[in-house]
């Protein structure tokens, strides 16, 4: 069980023009660390992308260039095309890059539909438009195959797995682009994972969304993603269709990162 | 495995069906009535409240005369009136130690600014509440902008502003300026004045808790405020609006004590009436830890805290183990709080 040198990922150089978002060169240092030294990420349209990675590989670094929180040192992201500088979260989301964090950012003790118009509540001023919110939010959570038993439950008494669909069908009903979902399987059982997946499959089916999936366990995304990336020491190490590889390929990968990391330590000890 | 089969599994297998719990009827029905009860945290007070009418009604035959009922609005008016400035705080996570020293220097600066600056009794009322608004901007400055805990930072300013009134008034009593007379009908002097603010003020900002952008936002920043930030909302807007609208409050509150009196009293307002501001407002289900509360269930919590002092002082119980009482009835409140909350959560299940 021994792996090959991982297959470098291919040169952006002449990207098509399917790509909804390319992170090209992208390097980020936070002091002496270097957390990311030279990204090169493709998403096309309608993609479903695992991005695969240890813990401290760089992951969520790269989400939070991709989602406008951090700045990268150097390298360009290009949207649809054209470059783009990202300033923020919020503008991020405006140009339709948004993340579903895990378990964060949905409201306990407000109502599924409160939930899904948050800051962007329909108004009958100066009061709420709650009978539109709940029309709204209903169609669309009916639309996207998610079961929930009321949107004027709380989401406080929802299981995970339906929160984190709410999390998602609010980005996918705020005209999201890139959806970028982070660890949405962490924590979650059999079942609860299965909903979430049937989710993104349905988003691949519809193609008008392109996601991509941060996960720990690739296990879980490598039947419903179309291509593969693997973040390693702050480098996308490889890049392969779904169906080009197999656990067994990404399983030997990792477990040669881990015999690498002990060799050091015995090394150093 | 099909995709629909999956998906069918995925859907009956989470909570929301049908309840599995014990079949027995009786119980049944006590759950939901409970989580009826609950569900309307406003109902339970009042219910409470109404209890105690009847039975002080027949304890004491002066209880249900038109001069103690003014009475008992006259007490309950004020902590109502600052407990919706503090549901809305407690409700967006923070609190107000300085409202009521907000309140006992309102009307020195009313008096101030008629008797010695000759200014118009309706401008100066007016620039009065204004004074509120700064004060409730620097209590929200201290703890957004600076990061200093809202219990900190309202303790400071109390301290500040109670300094502030008694330095500039010598600690003596002022007589109500002769020119704010005739507006003073208005505000307190009129014997339904405060309660009919207190009602009206009330209904309004129940209101907007429930179904205005800034009521969900100030849920929002209270219920989750890392998700809030994530979904866009300011919180800095939400916490500074609510100190302010908390401030204002006090002052208005100040005015309309010192009209009701007669007399600008520089042992009025302190700690006192915010402590049961918050009271009324923890008894009518506000949580403590933010993101939910009710205004008019503080309402209904001052009520029940004034029916209390009134029917207690009636019926002859000296004044002293009314602590003891009060403090059981928070306490129980807090308990009943805790555990309703967590009934309610399990029952929709």
């Amino acid at each position: 069980m021994t792996a090959e040198t991982p297959t470098p990922a291919p040169a952006p150089d002449q990207a098509p023009a399917d790509d909804v978002l390319r992170v090209e060169h992208v390097a980020k240092r936070f002091g002496a660390v270097t957390a990311l030294s030279d990204i090169n990420l493709r998403l096309k349209r309608g993609e479903v992308l695992a991005l695969l990675g240890d813990n401290g590989a760089g992951k969520s670094t790269l989400i939070k260039i991709i989602c406008g929180f951090h700045q990268p040192d150097v390298g360009r992201i290009v949207l649809d095309g054209q470059e783009v500088t990202l300033k923020s979260v919020d503008h991020a989301r405006s140009l339709g890059i948004d993340v579903v964090y895990q378990d964060l950012a949905l409201i306990n003790e407000l109502t599924v539909y409160h939930n899904m118009f948050l800051k962007r509540e329909r108004v009958r001023w100066p009061l709420l438009n709650n009978r539109l919110m709940r029309k709204l939010a209903k169609e669309q959570l009916d639309d996207m195959g998610v079961n929930i038993p009321s949107v004027d439950a709380e989401v406080a008494k929802l299981s995970g797995g339906q929160r984190q669909a709410i999390a998602v069908a609010r980005a996918v009903y705020s005209e999201a682009k890139v959806l970028l979902l982070d660890e949405p399987l962490a924590a979650m059982g059999a079942k609860e994972a299965a909903l979430i997946l049937d989710l993104v499959k349905d988003l691949k089916e519809r193609g008008d969304v392109s996601v991509i999936i941060i996960a720990h366990n690739y296990g879980q995304v490598l039947e419903i993603c179309d291509r593969v990336n693997l973040l390693q020491h702050g480098e996308i190490t490889f890049d392969k269709l779904s169906r080009e590889t197999s656990l067994q390929e990404l399983n030997d990968i990792v477990i040669e990162e881990y015999r690498r990391a002990l060799r050091e330590r015995q090394r150093t000890a | 495995m099909s995709e629909t089969v999956e998906r069918a599994e995925a859907a009956t297998g989470l909570p929301g069906g049908e309840p599995s719990g014990p079949a027995n009827p009786v119980w049944v029905a006590l759950r939901r009535s409970a989580v009826l009860l609950t569900e309307r945290r406003e109902a339970t007070v009042f219910i409470v409240a109404v209890i105690l009418v009847i039975y002080f009604r027949t304890a004491a035959p002066a209880f249900f005369t038109k001069s103690n009922i003014i009475n008992i609005t006259q007490v309950a008016a004020p902590w109502a009136i600052i407990a919706i400035g503090e549901v809305m705080l407690l409700v967006c996570g923070e609190m107000d130690l300085s409202v009521g020293f907000t309140m006992l220097l309102a009307p020195f600066v009313m008096h101030y600014l008629i008797d010695f600056y000759s200014f118009p009794a309706t401008l100066a009322i007016l620039i009065t509440l204004a004074m509120g608004l700064v004060i409730g901007a620097a209590n929200g400055f201290l703890v957004v902008g600076l990061g200093v805990p809202s219990f900190i930072a309202t303790l400071g300013t109390s301290l500040i502003l109670g300094g502030i009134a008694l330095t500039t008034s010598h600690a003596y009593p002022s007589n109500i300026p002769a020119k704010a007379a005739g507006i003073g009908h208005w505000f307190g002097t009129f014997a339904w004045a405060e309660i009919t603010w207190a009602i009206v003020l009330v209904i309004i900002f129940h209101i907007v808790l429930t179904r205005t952008r800034w009521g969900l936002h100030t849920v929002a920043v209270g219920g989750n405020l890392v998700g809030a930030r994530e979904a866009g909302v300011s919180i800095a807007k939400i916490k500074m609006g609510n100190f302010m609208l908390t401030a204002t409050l006090g002052a208005l509150v100040g005015i309309q004590e010192a009209f009701r009196v007669n007399s600008i009293d520089p042992t009025s307002g302190g700690y006192q009436p915010m402590f049961y501001a918050i009271a009324a407002a923890v008894i009518g289900g506000t949580a403590l830890a933010g993101g939910s509360g009710t205004v008019i269930g503080a309402f209904f919590g001052a009520l029940v805290l004034a029916i209390l002092t009134d029917g207690f002082n009636l019926i002859g119980v000296s004044a002293n183990p009314l602590g003891i009482i009060f403090g059981s009835a928070i306490l129980l409140a807090m308990i009943a709080n805790v555990y309703l909350t967590r009934l309610r959560r399990a029952g929709a299940r």
